[in-house]
């Protein structure tokens, strides 16, 4: 009988990703429904201790596969383990997040298991009369949104991308035991070899994480026009973010773009200077808490998703209202 | 290295798709169909190594047989060899049956490296590559930035969101091609001449790959997914829209606002 919701909690150079918290809070909700508990699964080279944290963040369980050959990521060992723990304790839901690291596991792990896999999910439940978890997604470009269910391979297995769901505060008087799981690993599971490692310094800040963007797009006319953004952003303590335009164009890094290609965020705030708002890039911006629209086009589809939308000129209305907050904030 | 497969789908281009604001469905009519940006990333390395080390191209794909014009591209862009399977065993199928038939075909056919693209815009998955890979016993390597040949070794460049990997591989062995690092060549004249004129698109159905596969692992009854339902978007509440008004007046709105939700 398949039981408990598990999440497989992605680590970086041991340090957990916030992807992996998120997705505890959203088990938690699940497992609740379905009156069974949360397990998440850590995968790494010496991280048996770190793995602790993840009760800290609300689960129930926590497995450890502790490995030489899962130092750095590759596909096959990660399987392998993966594979092992879902064989040996048969969960009802497996959860990963959409990263790059996630969406080459889940989906060979999903194969190797013979079961049904959704990729990018922005919205899960379980229904109340199957007990059947229901993921929602976006497809056909975010045009529309899709909800698939898996109602008779077990897992359930899905990927969520980072940033939608909420993870729970830090609670450090939760703990438990880590159960070391032995996945029977050994050197020949590197079928690939690693020639080096590049880890690019972060040259812009995650606009994940930021709880306020300034955001550009085709609208403010060139790359110089990120230059009072910027400034807006610095004042606010948030962060700058783009449309695709913007990244296509060349005006700034891919890094910075929110979106159905980019990233998908969820600020506090977010203004939206000169950006159109196409559906591609609402999908990765619309479920922020406050947004506020600068744009020439009074029909610009942005305005639909705006809490307060304003019809005018970027380029007059940006620098005065970095002015003013300048003031109120001394 | 003597045979690549490269794997594309045609997909509409769904930058062009609109909704039809009335019954909020999708307006599919006039939408280009296009070959998936990512695969034609995956066609451009194939074409590269090619070139490197006179591999030959065979290019594959499942859907309908409107897909011919994406085969002619293919064609067109330098690849040697053609096979489209198609046939309604194949409809309604989720990335498993997916994988299991395109799997299924390509054990038809010699090959030391199989290139996809990372995913396809429709769907947006990424799943099918590196199932294919599992449903044929290979490795693969997904999110590729870069190939390049040393020996009989291929050193491929693997993107993360904070690092890449420079990892070393022997074939067999599939790819998972990024669009965003790799511009894809143009058709030639004499590309399309030699695709609608000397080369053919080989159309294989169900009975060419039955040998290969269980049909129940085929289609729609072959899919662990089903599409519960789906919809259009829900329609925010709507907010303020201001018109004819200020610059001033809109810094006053913004930041009476911004006060109200405690942001300053």
């Amino acid at each position: 009988m398949s039981k408990n919701v598990y999440v497989y909690a992605e680590q970086r150079d041991g340090v957990f990703q916030k992807v992996a918290y998120e997705l505890i809070g959203k088990a938690k909700e699940l497992a609740a429904d379905l009156g069974q508990e949360v397990v998440a699964v850590a995968l790494g080279d010496k991280v048996t201790d770190t793995a602790r944290e993840l009760f800290n963040y609300g689960a129930d369980q926590v497995i450890v596969v502790d490995h030489p050959t899962l130092s750095e990521y590759l596909t096959e060992p990660y399987t392998k383990a993966m594979y092992a723990i879902i064989k040996a304790k048969d969960p009802e839901v497996v959860l990963f997040g959409a990263s790059a690291i996630g969406r080459d596991l889940a989906p060979r792990v999903s194969a190797r298991v013979h079961t049904g896999l959704t990729a990018d999910c922005t919205k899960l439940e379980i229904d109340e009369e199957t007990k059947g978890l229901m993921m929602t997604r976006p497809a056909f470009g975010g045009n529309i949104m899709a909800t698939i269910i898996c109602p008779d391979y077990r897992p359930q297995m899905a990927t969520v991308r980072p940033g939608v769901m909420k993870a729970l505060e830090k609670d450090t008087s939760k703990t438990g035991e880590v159960e070391v799981f032995d996945a029977g690993l050994n050197e020949s599971d590197v079928n690939l070899k690693i020639r080096e490692v590049v880890k690019e310094t972060k040259k812009v800040a995650d606009i994940t994480e930021a709880k306020i963007l300034v955001s550009g797009g085709r609208g403010i006319g060139g790359s110089e026009g990120f230059a009072p953004l910027k400034e807006l952003a610095d004042v606010l303590g948030g962060e700058i973010s783009s449309s695709r335009a913007c990244v296509d164009a060349g005006w700034i890094v891919r890094d910075h773009q929110v979106g159905q290609t980019g990233k998908t965020v969820r600020p506090d705030v977010y203004i939206a200077c000169g950006i159109s708002g196409a559906i591609q890039h609402a999908a990765g911006m619309e479920d922020s808490e406050l947004i506020i629209a600068i744009n020439k086009n009074n029909t610009a589809p942005i305005f639909d998703i705006a809490d307060v939308g304003i019809v005018g000129d970027v380029n007059a209305i940006v620098p005065k209202l970095t002015e003013a907050l300048k003031k109120i904030k001394g | 290295m003597k045979n690549i497969l490269v794997c594309v789908k045609q997909v509409p281009d769904t930058t062009e798709v609109k909704l039809d604001p009335k019954t909020g469905t999708l307006i599919r009519d006039g939408v280009p169909s296009i070959i998936n940006p990512d695969d034609k990333a995956g066609i451009e390395i194939a074409l590269q190594l090619k070139e490197k080390t006179g591999a030959k191209v065979t290019v594959l794909s499942m859907g309908p047989m409107q897909a011919d014009v994406a085969m002619r591209e293919a064609l067109a862009m330098g690849c040697d060899d053609a096979v489209l399977l198609s046939g309604r065993e194949f409809a309604g199928s989720d990335t498993w049956a997916t994988s299991s038939a395109i799997a299924a075909a390509i054990k038809n056919l010699p090959y030391d490296l199989i290139i996809a693209g990372r995913q396809a815009i429709d769907g947006d998955t990424a799943q099918v590559g590196p199932q294919i890979a599992e449903h044929l016993g290979i490795p693969h390597i997904s999110y590729v930035a870069g190939v390049d040949v040393e020996g009989d070794t291929l050193i491929v460049k693997r993107d993360f969101e904070d690092r890449y990997h420079i990892i070393e591989a022997k074939t067999p062995l599939l790819l998972t091609a990024l669009g965003e690092t790799t511009e894809p060549r143009y058709m030639t004249v004499g590309g399309i001449y030699d695709a609608y004129r000397e080369k053919e698109v080989k159309v294989w159905a169900y009975e060419d790959v039955k040998d290969n596969v269980d049909p129940a692992n085929l289609g729609l009854k072959g899919s662990p997914t089903r599409v519960k339902k789906s919809f259009t978007k829900p329609v925010k509440a709507a907010g303020t829209l201001y018109e004819d008004i200020s610059a001033d007046e809109a810094v006053e709105k913004i930041i009476s606002k911004l006060q109200e939700k405690y942001i300053i």
